[in-house]
């Protein structure tokens, strides 16, 4: 009788447990968002989310994006894994889908939610035909510049398209006694942006689908080599802030938003990025500050609306609550991301957003993103993470000096062949 | 003659029957305390280093469980790289200038402040503050200091009305950067060893050396060194070890950078290893390492340190 009792109980106990366990869902959310108004935005999703969905907790953890690639493979293999985690695609994705830890959207990532993203973007999380992620945003590199600096050195910046005129208002904007060019190449990935986008317009899509597929020329072919020969020309110029490769990207960005160098190469987020990072926080002015795509190289075969960027996103671990799928459902929705263009954290890859965002700059990408035939994603996520981080060496090295062109592309090459 | 032999031989055998089950009623209770040290040695330290050892041999990104057997093509890959030789020179470089520069310069404060100086005990704590700052909070504090536009190097060379280097921004310089961290890190800590060791020297042996009429020079060189040999062999052993595991200031001060020109054996592998999710390839480092570090253990301890 007793045990029965004591049976029953624990029958009882478990019902209501499990019951609670339904109820009561936490989403761990892992990102490496540190821009505050972003995480703010963020923030007001999770917690609009969890408002409308009683016993659902949102919780957003933060990792350093070098710390976060480092300890993914690890985080990923542990039961305590987060359920949402972030995606350049990729390399990267491959390796985590092929490992088995990512869990297959494709069953739910169809009809009207993939009918909000444009295809383009949701075919960056396709592999094998299956749906692995939800695409946000997409990025696109190019200049930003200081009007007021490029106006003092007297060179104007629609002057500027191919890379003979880039080399030349270097020097020109050196010889006023003005910084050129700021870049971090502590970080690396900062200077491998000038290889990539090189070859992108010497060799266009088809040197690098050759070199991908291992079906032409390879990285270590002419179109690299002379885009390595390029970047020495102009690392021989001196074009960058003195004691550059001492520099993290968040400091060069601030270098360039305190208004002590001409130039940046970089993505869109460096929009907030300079402003975040300089001495200021304001950075510079909204007037005073500009943009224009990467200059056509003399006889190169790329077009120079072709576009170097990413589009990143978020994946649901195996294993996830279903709520983490809902919870990407709703975040992705028209309503959040039209807020997200709107406050312009990034530029949204959901149709239609793009009439929403307030910032010019965003919307000129935008607009060069959709209108671009061949958008190739960074190398360093395209490739892998091990041959990405070559690529970053060895471009770092022809900047530097410690390396040769012919080297760096035969080093690349070689950790291709390897992977 | 062959009694006499059988004799002795059974007598042998007795005592050695005799110890045997001396020895066997010990046996339990000794395995039974061995167990938790052994469980932990086992689980924390053999089995990682043969699971490295295993690892070492696949082609492996993290993910799952390796599979793609290479053999020894991590290794063959790694005698091929060049950092991994420029991270094995610079290791060789810290190690040198610890021996060269380091340990002397710890001695010579030990031998000033283990006398009875005013203010020693401040200059000692002054000496020793560098070692216990965390290795991190060192690397970032040095990265400011050399810095060329704000730094203490920029200030120094301001003075003179000339641009300061970047050191940390130029590879032929970095490492030498790396150098002086390293010397003002640890002199301290093998500065306080001396000092006990020679605390520990019996003062009559001194007095009466000075009564003899031994110069203070002479007492140094013939009496505190060479009883101090002992300490000296166990810090030239703690400074060739920690040369050998150095990352974490590296790490905070160039991240091995500019174009590599900085690594340690140890950021070496975890820049190649862990950063770019080949596993495998650092585990091969790690193999490396570990062979280097039980090497020199072992050859150190059978000649040098064998008396101690």
């Amino acid at each position: 009788m007793n045990r029965m009792l004591s049976g029953l109980a624990a029958f009882a106990a478990a019902g209501l447990l499990s019951g609670v366990a339904m109820a009561d869902a936490t989403v761990k959310w892992l990102h490496i968002e540190n821009t505050p108004d972003t995480v703010a935005w963020m923030e007001s999703v999770a917690r609009a989310y969890e408002a409308a969905h009683p016993g659902v907790t949102i919780q957003m953890q933060y990792l350093e994006n070098e710390a976060y690639k480092a300890k993914l493979p690890t985080t990923l293999q542990s039961p305590d894994r987060p359920n949402i985690i972030y995606s350049w695609g990729g390399g990267v994705l491959r390796d985590q889908i092929k490992a088995g830890v990512i869990e297959d959207l494709s069953d739910a990532v169809k009809g009207e939610w993939a009918d909000r993203i444009s295809p383009a973007a949701l075919d960056a999380f396709t592999v094998d035909g299956h749906v692995w992620g939800v695409p946000v945003l997409a990025s696109q590199v190019g200049f930003w510049f200081n009007k007021p600096l490029l106006a003092k050195a007297g060179v104007k910046a629609e002057d500027i398209k191919s890379w003979d005129d880039l080399l030349s208002a270097v020097k020109t904007i050196k010889a006023a006694g003005i910084v050129p060019l700021a870049t971090g190449g502590a970080d690396k990935w900062p200077i491998h942006f000038y290889w990539t986008l090189l070859a992108m317009r010497i060799g266009g899509k088809d040197a690098f689908q050759a070199a991908y597929d291992q079906s032409g020329d390879g990285f270590d072919g002419p179109v690299y080599i002379k885009a390595g020969e390029d970047l020495k020309a102009l690392a021989a110029l001196e074009p960058f802030e003195p004691g550059y490769l001492g520099l993290t990207n968040p400091q060069a960005a601030g270098y360039f938003g305190d208004g002590k160098a001409a130039m940046h190469l970089m993505g869109n987020w460096d929009y907030l990025n300079a402003k975040k990072n300089s001495a200021s926080g304001k950075g510079i002015p909204d007037a005073e500050l500009g943009w224009f795509p990467f200059p056509t190289v003399a006889g190169g075969t790329g077009q120079p609306t072709d576009v170097l960027g990413g589009v990143n996103g978020w994946l649901v671990t195996k294993g996830s609550p279903p709520e983490a799928v809902d919870f990407l459902k709703f975040l992705t929705n028209k309503e959040n991301q039209e807020k997200a263009a709107e406050l312009g954290v990034y530029i949204p890859v959901n149709k239609g957003t793009a009439e929403k965002l307030k910032n010019p700059y965003f919307r000129q990408m935008a607009e060069n993103i959709a209108k671009s035939g061949y958008f190739q994603v960074f190398y360093d996520q395209m490739l892998g993470a091990n041959v990405g981080r070559v690529v970053n060496d060895v471009t770092t090295d022809i900047a530097s000096g410690a390396t040769d062109p012919k080297d760096a592309a035969s080093q690349v090459q070689e950790a291709w062949e390897m992977r | 003659m062959t009694v006499a032999v059988t004799a002795s031989a059974f007598d042998r055998a007795a005592v050695r029957r005799r110890r045997g089950t001396a020895l066997r009623s010990q046996v339990a209770p000794v395995v039974l305390m061995l167990v938790p040290a052994l469980a932990l040695f086992t689980i924390f330290v053999i089995l990682p280093m043969g699971e490295a050892g295993f690892y070492s041999l696949f082609k492996w990104n993290g993910y799952g469980s390796p599979q793609d057997f290479v053999g020894l093509r991590n290794f063959e890959q790694l005698l091929r790289n060049r950092t991994f030789w420029s991270a094995l020179t610079n290791t060789g470089l810290i190690i040198a200038v610890s021996l060269a520069i380091q340990l002397p310069l710890a001695l010579a404060m030990a031998l000033l402040l283990a006398e009875k100086l005013r203010g020693r005990v401040a200059f000692r704590m002054v000496f020793f503050l560098p070692y216990i700052l965390a290795e991190v909070a060192t690397g970032l504090i040095w990265q400011f200091l050399y810095d060329g536009q704000y730094g203490a190097v920029a200030l120094i060379w301001g003075w003179f009305d000339a641009q300061a280097p970047f050191v940390l921004a130029d590879r032929t310089l970095a490492m030498g950067a790396v150098l002086v961290l390293v010397v003002w890190k640890y002199f301290g800590f093998h500065m306080m060893i001396y000092i006990a060791g020679l605390q520990s020297i019996p003062s009559e042996i001194i007095d009466a050396a000075r009564i003899d009429g031994a110069t203070p020079w002479q007492i140094v060189r013939r009496i505190k060194i060479p009883m101090l040999l002992p300490t000296i062999r166990l810090s030239v052993f703690f400074s060739v070890v920690g040369a050998l595991q150095l990352f974490d200031m590296v790490m905070a001060l160039t991240r091995g950078g500019p174009s590599n020109a900085t690594h340690s054996l140890v950021t070496y592998l975890y820049t190649f290893g862990q950063m770019r999710m080949e596993i495998g390839f650092g585990s091969a480092v790690g193999v490396v390492l570990f062979l280097i570090c039980v090497t020199f253990s072992i050859v150190y301890r059978r000649t040098l340190m064998r008396g101690d």
